[in-house]
């Protein structure tokens, strides 16, 4: 009961101190030589007031205190404290108050960490940040509190679904909400960047730092989505483009074109409308992203519960946001005259601006699918669905020239590039790449012309990047990550082209005979756990070049209420994945038995892995550098 | 590139999107499974609250036509809510109302009916959720509505409300 009242006096202090920021902010702005001394500390409590009162939750989760509500709705007192702790932002409530902290700490960073930038600049992101603040603020104490109490006290919690504990899935919310927040900065910086017409190259230095922190954040957080969905959901995919997941995929590709931009900026100040452009549209997708989460408006596998109301105060903080930036961005930005310079077309900056256009198109493609099923049932009252296909359909064709452009533009420098620098070297290790890519289609026998020019296109930028390596002018980190992309890109194109699928009906002993090998179900045993039964088959396959592996698939019976999951089994090689998964046949001693074999389906994690790490270094070194 | 039209027609369009959304807020769809009406009530056996006698389902749901069956906990801040239509709708002698008591403390129980007013002709022990559960319940409260034929024909999750009770005195007439 205390705890709840700590936690909720919190929040209030928290909310008192951010009005007062934003008074005092504002009364500096007009007579100002040094940063107030104030704003420091009272940025510290803000952070310290948000930072108790989540404390204050995640010990009413570890002590399974059920007097409060979500507490009472989302934890168990038999639950293992670890998913006890991740409880705490598994739910609405929760993971708003994590978001606020992590808005609170931010600010605070950005403030500690620009001492060299103007102070006007300063105060203004400030004052513009603490806007979204007390946004989020009000949000959390009208309609999602998490310290309301029930009384009497319950005894007992009603749980948390089996198929939500899971490592992966209790670190993926904080990581991607730092990605979003992290945004929110860039946000303010920018416009008050804009406000004070001090977007240089001074400036693009300093939120460059922000920009990376956020999308490596979002990097990690979309990988870790589908690990996810991938061990877990056992439909052996790992991106489904469901609506919720194309949601966090919006903000990384604005982000990620905004994270090229930066670098024409900083070395030229040139582009500066568009990047503010980018930096407002990566926000609003982020904070539409929860909006579209959070309302319910989505269909889609990831259920939280939904209240219109949330909805509706989401909505239209949202819409002031886009207001209000829009007005900034009108009456204050300023032409700014230094643009005149001419871009030399076969520069970095022309690739760099074909690569924004690219992911603009990735964007809008995305942006599309998600919202005009929306759109469509509010005008017309008809319901459709948009899966896999219109992406597949719209992204992969394209795939080709951006993968090829983004290969020639590495070896071209900033200002001028020679034409005979594109030299014998590029054009040999294209004529390797396409060699390659037709054996490749030849060995898995497809004859789809259209798949061996991807694979040709891809692994030409796989080969580019490795070749960057050992360019001693380059740096690092960009050909970590630009390395990691290809091999993404490539491994999900192996993935998806090489993939095989059997699926038989079988019974204990059977044995089922197809064109690659066999699959053999030699046996079944059951046990009793705590609060299921578990039903494990045994099953033994064999390929063609006589490969080996052992598989047990496990089907679990929960007693209350009576549901079946099938788990399936994964066996992981650096080459492919294994997965195996079963499935009664209702009334019969059959079961469904799904055998899929999927290339490369680890280095789609590395690879990922690396984008982020790439991005790390250049994170780390541009700290260090000051 | 500042044109005078950029602005205003930006700002029509986002205007437009927000109507879209808004409108989206009201036929928001949520995942529930669809309401599988005119199932059977399943047979079930529990305890009575107050004699803790043995009582089956069969022996319960005969003699009205209509009956109203209604999941509550003392701990349930909305059945506290929903509590006075209950026993406006007590007070019409021809309805029966049966309560179930959901994972709740038997102390808190008769301190909440007693505080309240008990609406209920019989109530039945659910101590670990079970028989709400095979009732196809999502929480508490719910109530369902049972004809004579032993058939849910109308459930009601969440507190009830005054649109709630008109439906059930709609049904009941």
């Amino acid at each position: 009961m205390l705890t709840n009242q700590i936690g909720y006096y919190s929040i209030i202090l928290g909310l008192i101190f951010s009005v007062l920021i934003f008074i005092t902010s504002l009364k500096d702005l007009k007579n100002i030589k040094i940063l107030n001394k104030k704003i420091f500390f009272l940025s510290f409590f803000q952070f310290f007031f948000v930072l108790l009162s989540f404390i204050a939750l995640i010990f009413l989760f570890i002590s399974s205190d059920f007097g409060n509500e979500i507490v009472f709705s989302n934890s168990h007192s038999t639950k293992p404290i670890f998913y006890k702790i991740a409880g705490a932002w598994g739910n609405h409530e929760g993971s708003l108050l994590l978001w606020l902290l992590v808005l609170t700490l931010f600010i605070f960073l950005f403030l500690l960490n620009s001492k060299n930038q103007p102070i006007k600049y300063r105060i203004l992101t400030l004052v513009y940040q603490q806007i979204i603040i007390i946004g989020f603020f009000l949000f959390i104490l009208l309609t999602s509190s998490p310290f309301n109490y029930l009384y009497p006290i319950p005894t007992e919690g009603l749980g948390l679904n089996p198929i939500l504990q899971d490592p992966a899935l209790a670190i993926h919310p904080p990581i991607l909400y730092l990605g979003y927040v992290g945004s929110s900065i860039v946000f303010s910086a920018s416009l008050a960047a804009t406000t004070q017409n001090y977007i240089s190259k001074a400036w693009a230095k300093n939120i460059k730092i922000w920009i990376l922190i956020s999308w490596i954040f979002l990097t990690i957080g979309i990988l870790v989505g589908s690990i996810w969905a991938y061990y877990e959901l056992g439909w052996g995919g790992f991106w489904f483009w469901d609506p919720v997941e194309n949601v966090s995929l919006m903000p990384w590709l604005c982000l990620t074109a905004l994270l090229h931009c930066v670098l024409v900026l900083e070395k030229k100040s040139l582009l500066s409308s568009w990047i503010i452009i980018l930096s407002i549209s990566t926000f609003i997708l982020s904070v539409s992203g929860t909006f579209l989460v959070r309302s319910g408006v989505l269909n889609s596998v990831h259920t939280f519960a939904n209240d219109p109301s949330r909805g509706i105060f989401i909505l239209v903080f949202l819409f002031i946001l886009i207001l209000f930036s829009l007005i900034i961005f009108f009456f204050f930005k300023k032409e700014n005259k230094d643009e005149k310079i001419k871009i030399f077309w076969l520069s970095k900056d022309t690739f760099i601006l074909i690569n924004n256009w690219f992911m603009m198109y990735f964007l809008s493609v995305v942006l599309i699918g998600t919202i005009y099923p929306i759109f469509l049932e509010v005008l017309s009252n008809d319901k459709i669905s948009i899966g896999p296909p219109f992406y597949h359909k719209l992204i992969i064709p394209v795939l080709i020239p951006f993968l090829i452009l983004m290969s020639f533009s590495q070896s071209l420098s900033w200002f001028k590039s020679k034409i005979d620098k594109i030299n014998v070297k590029l054009i040999l290790v294209f004529i390797i790449s396409i060699i390659l890519s037709f054996s490749i289609a030849k060995i898995a026998g497809s004859k789809n012309l259209y798949n061996s020019i991807l694979v040709s296109a891809s692994l030409y930028l796989f080969l580019v990047s490795i070749k960057d390596f050992f360019n001693r002018y380059k740096s690092y980190a960009q050909s970590i990550s630009h390395f990691g992309f290809s091999l993404l890109i490539l491994s999900i194109l192996l993935n998806g082209i090489l993939s095989t699928e059997v699926t038989a009906n079988l019974k204990v002993g059977e044995k089922f005979i197809y064109k690659e090998g066999s699959i053999e179900f030699s046996s079944i045993k059951s046990y009793q756990k705590n609060n299921f039964k578990s039903i494990v088959g045994l099953f033994k396959i064999e390929d063609k070049k006589k490969n080996y592996v052992e598989l047990e698939p496990e089907l679990r019976i929960y007693n209350q209420p009576i549901t079946i999951t099938s788990e399936a089994d994964i066996k992981t090689t650096i080459y492919s994945d294994k997965f195996l998964v079963m499935n009664k046949v209702k009334g019969d001693d059959y079961f469904n038995v799904r055998y899929q074999v999927k290339p490369f389906m680890i280095w789609i994690w590395i690879s990922t892995f690396l984008l982020a790490f790439g991005g790390s270094l250049s994170l780390f070194r541009r700290i260090n550098e000051k | 590139m500042k044109n005078k039209f950029i602005l205003p027609s930006l700002i029509i369009f986002f205007t437009f999107c927000f109507i879209i959304f808004y409108n989206s807020l009201e036929n928001s769809n949520s995942y529930i499974p669809k309401d599988d009406f005119d199932t059977k009530l399943p047979i079930f056996n529990s305890k009575d609250f107050f004699s803790k006698k043995e009582i089956s389902s069969q022996d319960l749901f005969v003699d009205n036509d209509y009956y109203i069956l209604n999941i509550w906990a003392s701990w349930c801040a909305p059945c506290r809510k929903e509590h006075p239509e209950l026993m406006k709708l007590s007070k019409n002698s021809s309805i029966k109302i049966i309560g179930i008591n959901y994972k709740d403390n038997l102390k808190n129980a008769k301190k909440f009916l007693n505080d309240l007013g008990n609406p209920y002709s019989t109530i039945l022990i659910d101590d670990d959720g079970t028989i709400s559960i095979e009732l196809g319940a999502y929480g508490v409260p719910e109530t369902f509505i049972i004809n004579k034929q032993n058939k849910i024909i109308q459930k009601f999750r969440g507190a009830l409300n005054t649109e709630s009770i008109e439906k059930i005195n709609l049904i009941l007439k």
